[in-house]
């Protein structure tokens, strides 16, 4: 518990002060605009928007400037922010069959419909500094080439068809949100994949690691990854129809994973399955990979007793804003606290030593 | 086309579109329409959906920012705007084009505006698939060393 203390106002104000001082840094050096880092640092951009979970790349740029790029600072104003903002409705579901892709591979299969698109990775780069980046250096143009139209299917549809994957149960059910009614465990699929999508990059990361170092292993293949963009509709009161409302950047990742079958269940391949905000390949693979180990129950696998497994552990850590925010608020004044615990540590003292006077007395 | 999808198409061009592509096509036009208000713009929020699985049962993936904007014109033509960010000009201009394309303007406003901005939202697409395309892997198949 803490309680209210008075007398630090000037303190704070000049500390504030402060902080937007060192915010802008040397004066001598021009002033960063919110619009260069919503594109010269749109992978941060992105994670802030996954993180803060809502989509507005000039609102997640304004959000890292103000926090002078720490972006857990960032994803918590973000967060705020959303809080404010009247909630028009939801969005039909995003059809990502029909996304416009700017990558998709397959590790699974070589030669697959629609090809292996690399996209703008980072993947196959040396990690070597550039320091032409340090320079002012020229600018080369990306090369182009005859465009395919079609829409890219996905690879588990072929899997599918043999009946070699399991299938998704087809439904249009509301689905429970975690924004507006507080988590209730056991947790649905659904409500999983809501909290792992805005989960922290880091800790669903080291979630998903932890699968493939042994803890709940499953044999994750990624069957496919595709970045790019997809039409958001929403179906409008007014007008009795839906219509687009806008276009959002998405990363979406499918495991194929071993599964040599259950109690319950055939010998079949499972699927995980992440989809998150931006360019965030890391964070969907990782979000595929912890889904899948959440799963064991309903495709009655056995209960290992590995951390992926548990879902409240893993539910309950995954947010960072939570997580920061009872963290941080240890530092805040627990003077009275702390006081009631030096008074006991006194008092228990003087009974101990009061103990080893009479023992010593006998 | 049905009434309706073509309506669905400018609307959906309207909400991608650049705010500042739409304001100065709207200026260029120099139609000045007389309308009253029936919803000020608005910012909020749209919670987008995703699939499990991409076909599976529907989640909640986050929130997007969305602006809206609904009127009337002085001829009894309602439009509505719905775009995508938090630019309240964008959503009164978008209200004011779905407005004046179900009126005898349609033609100027479809040749002014709305044609234009589809044809920039094509282009920029076409010119990331070709960016794609160049980066599609083309895998050749070594001899092996068994004959």
């Amino acid at each position: 518990m803490y309680v209210a203390v008075k007398g630090g106002e000037r303190a704070i104000e000049n500390a504030h002060a402060w902080l937007a001082e060192e915010r802008r840094g040397d004066t001598g050096i021009a002033e960063l605009s919110v619009a260069q880092i919503r594109e010269q640092l749109s992978l941060a951009v992105n994670r802030v928007m996954a993180e803060g979970s809502l989509y507005d790349p000039d609102l997640a740029a304004l959000a890292i400037k103000q926090a002078r790029g720490d972006l857990i600072e960032a994803i918590f104003l973000i967060r705020a922010y959303r809080t404010t903002l009247p909630r028009f409705g939801a969005s039909e579901p995003v059809e990502t069959d029909e996304m416009v892709c700017d990558r998709r591979i397959s590790a699974t299969f070589k030669d697959a419909p629609g090809g292996q698109v690399l996209g703008p990775t980072f993947d196959y780069t040396h990690r070597l500094l550039d320091f032409k980046l340090a320079a002012e250096g020229d600018l080369p143009d990306a090369p182009e080439a005859a465009a395919l139209e079609a829409a890219v299917p996905h690879i588990t549809g072929f899997l599918n068809r043999e009946g070699l994957i399991q299938t998704e149960d087809e439904s249009d059910a509301t689905p429970p949100d975690l924004t507006r009614e507080p988590m209730e465990l056991p947790a649905s699929r659904a409500l999983r994949l809501q909290s792992l999508t805005r989960g922290d990059e880091g800790f669903v990361l080291g979630m998903a690691y932890s699968t493939q170092r042994g803890y709940a292993r499953n044999h994750a293949f990624v069957g496919e990854l595709r970045i790019g963009t997809v039409e958001v509709e929403m179906e409008v009161p007014e007008l009795g129809f839906a219509i687009g409302i806008g276009e959002i950047t998405l990363t979406e990742c499918e495991t194929v994973n071993q599964f040599k079958g259950s109690k319950t269940e055939p010998p079949q391949f499972t699927r995980g399955y992440g989809l998150v905000f931006g360019q965030t390949e890391r964070k969907a693979i990782s979000m595929a990979l912890v889904d899948r180990a959440l799963r064991w129950k309903e495709l009655g696998e056995d209960d290992v007793g590995a951390p992926a497994q548990d879902e409240e552990f893993v539910l309950m850590h995954a947010d960072n804003i939570q997580a920061t925010g009872f963290l941080e608020h240890i530092k805040l004044p627990h003077y009275v606290d702390f006081q009631s615990e030096l008074e006991l540590v006194r008092k228990l003292r003087r009974e101990a030593e009061g103990q080893e006077a009479r023992e010593a007395a006998e | 086309m049905t009434e309706n999808s073509e309506r669905q198409a400018w609307m959906s061009t309207l909400a991608k579109a650049p705010a500042a592509d739409l304001a100065r096509l709207w200026e260029g036009l120099g139609l000045k329409p007389e309308h009253e208000m029936l919803r000020a713009p608005e910012v909020g929020a749209v919670m987008v959906r995703g699939r499990t699985g991409a076909t599976g049962a529907p989640f909640n993936l986050g929130e997007m920012t969305v602006t809206r904007c609904s009127l009337r014109l002085g001829c009894g033509a309602v439009g509505h705007g719905y775009v995508q960010g938090r630019n309240k000009g964008h959503a009164t201009n978008a209200a004011l084009v779905d407005a004046l394309m179900q009126t005898e303007d349609a033609g100027r406003v479809r040749e002014g505006i709305v044609g234009p901005l589809t044809e920039a939202l094509v282009a920029a697409k076409a010119k990331r698939r070709a960016k794609a395309a160049a980066t599609k892997v083309e895998f050749f198949t070594m001899q092996r060393g068994e004959d």
